[in-house]
């Protein structure tokens, strides 16, 4: 009778682990199809000079990351101060992809936060976002030297993701 | 009166949002009808529990304009699912497909369903046995005549 009467709490037990590691995983989080995919290329205006353009394929042979960052985006604040200081370190160049935004704003985005990128080009109609499968700005990935996309960030980079996730993949890739 | 100004008010603005919205249908009935079929198949990630044929954000807009452009360019189905998943994985599609990573979400309801039918049997068969058990000899019978008698008060 006693060992009958503990069930229920094993099975209560139980759902509360399942319902402990359901609180600990963030929804909006959709693992990308993408990692381990080569980065799909693009053609694209440049956002400081708008008659040149830029593809992925330019930066074959460099580990490099591809912020998907807009004017509008709120989120992106957030990270930049975390990108501004990563960029001084000049360890891999940083691509911007200036997403669904006038390039007007976006021009007075960069003059006003600061600008850690080595480039960025334009996405007006979101048609490169939607090729990386991008939902919601901002999201980062790092492609390595074969461009093949090793990992991305969804949502702002965090002093944490690039100290435990990003900068040892860096290091790993730029073996 | 004033009550009648409103509703008129409300009529006209009901028929101007309509008015807004025809272009895209009669554009090609035929193609927006296909649109909405693949796009309710399909989950919209910003707002996760919208269809991508119901949402209103921005990237569903896009989204549907991609696919309207996929189906102007005959592909099928099969073809345009292939676009969505290969870009934003299994969960775009509100009927994932039956693989090892997905079996116990596809079939982890039915063994709920043959534990708890397992469990019910096992109940089922305990209580049975309860009733089977051997009936009281005279003496017992005898006690719990006594007891019944003391316990009414009459």
């Amino acid at each position: 009778m006693k060992k009958k009467a503990l069930i229920p709490l094993g099975l209560f037990v139980v759902l509360v682990v399942f319902l402990a590691i359901g609180l600990t995983r963030d929804p909006h989080e959709v693992p990308s199809p993408l990692i381990g995919k080569a980065a799909p290329d693009f053609s694209a205006p440049r956002l400081h000079a708008p008659d040149q353009r830029f593809g992925a394929q330019q930066m074959l042979g460099k580990v490099w990351l591809l912020n998907v960052w807009a004017s509008w985006c709120v989120a992106c604040r957030q990270e930049h101060p975390i990108l501004m200081e990563f960029a001084k370190t000049k360890t891999v160049p940083i691509i911007g992809l200036d997403y669904k935004d006038e390039a007007a704003e976006g021009l007075k985005w960069l003059a006003r936060h600061g600008d850690p990128y080595d480039l960025s080009v334009t996405d007006r109609d979101g048609r490169i976002g939607i090729n990386y499968g991008v939902y919601g700005v901002p999201e980062t990935f790092l492609i390595d030297k074969a461009g093949v996309i090793r990992y991305k960030q969804i949502g702002p980079v965090t002093q944490e993701a690039l100290k435990d996730k990003i900068l040892p993949l860096i290091r790993e890739l730029n073996k | 009166m004033k009550l009648w100004l409103i509703i008129g008010w409300l009529v006209l603005c009901a028929s101007g949002s309509w008015a807004a919205e025809a272009p895209a249908l009669a554009d090609d009935p035929v193609v927006e009808q296909r649109l909405i079929a693949i796009s309710e198949e399909l989950r919209c990630l910003v707002c996760q529990n919208e269809s991508l044929a119901g949402s209103r954000a921005d990237l569903a807009e896009d989204l549907r304009r991609e696919i309207r452009g996929l189906i102007k360019a005959n592909k099928t189905d099969q073809e345009i699912m292939e676009f969505m998943v290969s870009r934003y994985g299994d969960f775009v599609r509100y009927r994932p497909p039956v693989k090892p990573v997905t079996w116990l979400l596809w079939f982890g309801p039915l063994l709920l369903l043959i534990g708890a039918v397992i469990v019910l049997v096992r109940m089922v068969r305990a209580s049975g046995r309860d009733a089977t058990a051997p009936p009281l000899d005279a003496a017992q019978r005898e006690k719990a005549q006594r007891l019944l008698k003391e316990a009414d008060p009459s």
